[in-house]
């Protein structure tokens, strides 16, 4: 078992390639002793008879043929324990806040296994945000996966952090918990993310896995894993509603084409391989609720779209995989309005099946079409100012256009820690609604207007 | 025979010592994952394998089946809730729990249920494949017909009917040869079939937009081509629910697992407009989702469409809904770079064009071997890279399939659902369709739909012009229609999935509501040309009415009310 090869034949980049090994088996967990007495993890990429590959999460600086390889002859695990809980971890794992090692109830494979879409419950518990954006428009549900799209220089890490700060199920007292796991994030958002947990108290209830910007790229591979892992574990063991926030996946990517390149794959679109859909979905798709058990994994990842550009693969893929996306605005940015979310391109899959009757309120869903409606035509009006004037536009357009400035005014804007309940939500949207005339209110069924609309209602 | 692994590189693995023949099914390691031989060079051939290998080793056994992937064919197929290689999720639940872990085998089809199987052949009879010697009720509206294997014939020795399981033998042959209700067919390989008809029939699924503008034919193939986000999978899910046809396969292709478990939950509850039992009873769902191995999502649309060849066969009209082709294309090319193929398009494999063909090849309306007439309608999504659809898959798509439904994520952003382009769509089926049209919907269909197409095409051109100038700047007819157009989206082409009376419509509402917009369109225009004024005729309440006349459970008691209203408004304006 603990066989230290001395055969390492090549090393380039993070892979080093050795001969002459007993059968070693594919994904296991490497030790590497360096001659200068630190030691390094790697984990088995390919395995044959004659050649193994080992990725090193630490990056092969310092390594050469002289270094001692030790397969540890099981996969990557990660020591689970509920003591994990305000604890802060490295990115593999290991302690970084001076406490004592974990004490493991169990140790978990880092890989997961797919769950059985047969023991899925499908999601329906609405998450109350207290952001109208979020909980009117694109209601957020537990066991969802629902990323932010953001850009560079965007107040993404606010808005997760207000998501953090203020979600919860209405009416209910349940354990949670937070998972955070930083993927080649600076040390100053880190320490801006620190802060906010210590100041909210919230770190208690959180774990933390910190991989930084300078960290080595490779462990951001498994970085997502490890917490990934520790949520499960909390959710299905100890039945938390546990809310992951991984930030940034677009590291996250970078790493995957780096290991991708070093491996002289043949590379997909832009350079990323070509299996980034499975991967990603490897992250992704661990989030759900299973029938029979209490917790539930809810995701929300931030990630940044590089150029704004919602078509780069990143992006591209990941919305192909999440139930829908959060996409934050640069011109509503500029505009100074927070949270700066453009609700157009923003989606949330799970929506219909968390809003209504008994979980929000009856009307929630024509409201949030009526307004979406409402608030495309407004801003397709806005182009045709700009070339025709605002005198040119009917009586009804110019209604529509007033109601899109309205819009983002009255409901997108909020205060940092305005938490909104959702009835607040659907008061301030059917005030602005009732400044269009109630024939374009199409979307919206007569029963709900009587019942709603500020002029019906009977007080 | 026995070999051994040489080489481990994820989902691939090289095997050496034993001599497989291409696509034969192997087990590797010691836990006897389940794989396929794609490539064989030398004395090592190349697996591909359909459960995770880590921790698998150089040196492990590997043992040859010598057959290839293969399904079991027999009653108890629907209600089923598969993974990509036919193994009942529930099964794989109760053995393994709520994760899927690896190294288990689990049967296609219940062996212990019992059937009730009534001959309908009988001793001394000539059969041959394809023949029906029996029937077994699967579910309380389709007739299971047990069919001779198409390889096997000859004269019937034995034959009863009564309680068996699906592996017992239920009729012998003078050779000696015993059938059981279960017959084995490998995925790869098309059900013949005596001959290839032409598609008559509309594929009516009560989406107004499908069946009024872009019909599908049974037997036909159609693609959904959309970005994220613009309700590909909603589309697919409403065509499972209310197609009518017999039997529906849906294969969830590599997507998400919540979506899936949201099928699994619905469908048991829906009822089949056409019969009132629960929807699961003429369904065959086939799950795998994006994080289970790679190798069994592309295994998952050649056994769904086996399924459905089967069916076909015992003459049932049958859909498959393939979401997202896109999905098993993405299988295909990373099992061909880790192959370390030379790759074609965009990192696809270079026979990705052939693949997509023959499967959508595999649709079609046919006379089967017993002389049945049966069809395969395949309606497959696309999930082009950022909504892109120069990219590979939608193009190779675009070259075989007949029907083209274009998501647009600008409708869908705005909440025009289905979001699907009415400009950019076609269906090659319209032509040969009208007969059937006229004779069932009614004949001025054909005419009302054409007139609605040559609208929404003038209405975007005047959009073009009112994007420069301003739709006041328009002539008043011209304003007019775009009203018409305006009616015509949003009170006919849009359609509320969620809505319980929205959510289908049936061909009577479709027609009558096509023909009150242009009913109204109609008496607008004579009511403008003798010199009513636009905003009056605008402010008529009867064509607000209309807008939510498609909500209404009484649908033809509200319409005929706003019709009279309308045309009593009409009559007060003058002019008509």
């Amino acid at each position: 078992m603990t066989k230290e090869y001395k055969t390492i034949t090549e090393i380039a980049g993070p892979l080093i390639f050795l001969e002459k090994t007993e059968p070693v088996g594919y994904g296991e967990l490497v030790h590497i002793n360096l001659p200068d007495g630190t030691t390094k993890r790697g984990q088995v990429l390919d395995s044959s008879a004659d050649v193994v590959a080992v990725q090193v999460f630490e990056g092969t600086g310092g390594l050469n043929e002289e270094s001692g390889v030790v397969f540890s002859g099981e996969t990557i695990k990660l020591p689970v324990s509920k003591d994990m809980l305000g604890r802060i971890l490295s990115g593999s794992g290991e302690p970084l806040d001076g406490g004592p090692s974990i004490i493991p109830e169990d140790r978990v494979d880092v890989n997961g296994a797919s769950m059985n879409p047969y023991s899925r419950m499908p999601p329906e518990d609405f998450i109350q945000t207290g952001i109208s954006t979020i909980d009117g428009t694109n209601t957020l549900v537990r066991g969802q996966k629902l990323p932010i799209f953001s850009g560079s220089g965007l107040p993404h890490n606010e808005i997760a952090l207000q998501i953090a700060r203020q979600a919860k199920v209405p009416g209910s007292d349940e354990d949670f918990a937070v998972v955070f796991a930083a993927m080649g994030i600076t040390n100053e958002e880190a320490q801006y993310f620190m802060q906010d947990f210590e100041k909210t108290g919230a770190l208690e209830r959180a774990v933390v896995f910190l991989n930084l910007a300078d960290d080595p790229a490779v462990e951001r591979i498994v970085t997502p894993r490890m917490a990934l892992t520790a949520a499960e574990y909390l959710a299905y063991e100890h039945d938390m509603h546990v809310l992951v926030i991984l930030t940034d996946i677009t590291n996250y990517c970078e790493a995957l084409r780096q290991m991708g390149a070093a491996r002289e794959e043949v590379p997909g679109r832009r350079g990323y391989p070509g299996y980034m859909y499975t991967d990603l979905a490897s992250l992704y798709e661990r989030a759900g609720v299973i029938k029979g058990l209490k917790g539930s994994v809810t995701q929300f990842s931030i990630l940044t779209m590089p150029g704004d550009d919602i078509t780069h693969p990143i992006p591209d893929l990941s919305g192909y995989i999440t139930e829908g996306q959060i996409v934050v605005s640069r011109e509503l940015h500029r505009k100074g309005i927070y949270p700066p979310i453009n609700v157009l391109p923003s989606l949330s899959r799970l929506m219909n099946s968390g809003i209504g009757d008994g979980k929000t309120r009856d009307d929630h869903k024509a409201v949030s079409d009526q307004m979406y409606a409402g608030y495309a035509e407004g801003r397709d009006l806005r182009g045709l100012v700009a070339i025709v004037g605002k005198e040119a536009l009917s009586e009804r357009d110019q209604r529509i256009l007033e109601f899109a400035d309205l819009f983002e005014d009255r409901f997108v804007r909020q205060g940092r820690d305005e938490n909104r309940t959702i009835e607040d939500t659907l008061s301030v949207s059917w005030e602005i609604l009732s400044e269009l005339p109630e024939s374009l209110l199409t979307r919206i069924d007569n029963k709900y207007i009587d019942k709603y609309h500020p002029a019906h209602k009977s007080n | 025979m026995k070999g051994e692994i040489y080489r481990v590189a994820g989902p691939v693995v090289t095997i050496m010592g034993i001599k497989p023949k291409m696509y034969d099914v192997v087990h590797v390691g010691n836990e006897g994952l389940m794989g396929e031989v794609i490539k064989i060079e030398g004395d090592k051939a190349t697996v591909q394998v359909y459960e995770d290998t880590s921790g698998v080793k150089p040196g492990e056994p590997v043992v040859n089946t010598g057959m290839s992937l293969s399904v079991e064919l027999g009653p108890g197929l629907l209600e089923s809730i598969y993974d990509g290689i036919q193994r009942p999720l529930k099964v794989l639940q109760e053995q393994m729990g709520d994760f899927i872990q690896r190294g288990v085998t689990a049967d296609g089809l219940d062996r212990e249920r019992v059937w009730d199987f009534k001959a309908v052949a009988s001793v001394g009879d000539v059969v041959e494949g394809g023949d029906v010697i029996g029937v077994v009720q699967e579910t309380m509206n389709v007739e299971h017909k047990i069919m001779v294997p198409p390889t096997v014939s000859g004269t019937i020795k034995d034959v009863r009917s009564g309680d068996f399981k699906v592996d017992d033998t239920v009729c012998t042959l003078e050779d000696g040869t015993e059938l059981s209700m279960v017959q084995k067919w490998p995925v790869r390989l098309p059900r013949p079939v005596t001959k290839k008809l032409m598609p008559t029939k509309p594929l009516i699924t009560g989406q107004r937009i499908l069946d009024g503008l872009f019909p599908v034919a049974k037997g036909g193939t159609a693609a959904i081509p959309g970005p994220f986000g613009s309700g590909k999978t909603v589309t697919q899910q409403q065509l499972a629910k209310w197609s009518d046809t017999d039997i529906v396969v849906y294969i969830g292709c590599g997507e998400r697992g919540n979506e899936m478990a949201d099928v699994l939950n619905e469908f048991p509850e829906l009822q089949d407009p056409k019969t009132g039992r629960p929807l699961m009873e003429r369904t065959v769902l086939i799950a795998n989702t994006s994080n289970m191995p790679v190798a069994a999502r592309e295994a998952s649309v050649y056994t769904g469409i086996t399924i459905a060849e089967y069916y076909r066969d015992m003459g049932y009209d049958v859909s498959l809904m393939a979401d997202s082709t896109s999905r098993w294309a993405e299988a295909m090319r990373e099992i061909s770079s880790r192959l370390e193929e030379m790759p074609g398009e965009e990192g696809y494999p270079a026979y990705l064009s052939a693949r997509l063909s023959e499967f959508y090849e595999r649709a079609g309306c046919v006379h089967s071997l017993s002389g049945e007439e049966g069809s395969i309608t395949v309606i497959g999504a696309v999930s082009p890279p950022g909504g892109d659809f120069s990219e590979p898959v939608t193009q190779n798509t675009l070259r075989i399939v007949k029907v083209f439904w274009a998501l647009d994520a600008k409708l869908a952003q705005r909440r025009h659902f289905p979001s699907i382009n009415w400009l950019t769509s076609y269906s090659l089926y319209t032509e040969g369709l009208s007969g059937w049209f006229g004779e069932n919907v009614s004949p001025e269909w054909v005419s009302l739909r054409n007139n609605a197409m040559d609208m929404l095409q003038q209405e975007s051109e005047l959009q073009e012009i009112v994007q420069l100038v301003g739709s006041d700047a328009l002539p008043e007819n011209q304003q007019l229609i775009l009203e018409i157009c305006r009616m015509l989206r949003e009170y006919f082409l849009q359609q509320n999935a969620f809505h319980p009376v929205d959510t289908y419509c049936s061909f009577d509402k479709q027609y009558k509501l096509l023909k009150s917009i242009s009913t109204y369109g109609d008496k607008a225009m004579i009511a403008l040309e003798s010199g009513i004024p636009m905003s009056e005729i605008l402010a008529l309440e009867s064509k607000d009415d209309l807008a939510k006349v498609k909500f209404e459970e009484d649908f033809d008691g509200v319409l005929n009310e706003v019709l009279a209203k309308m045309d009593k408004e009409f009559a007060k304006l003058g002019g008509n």
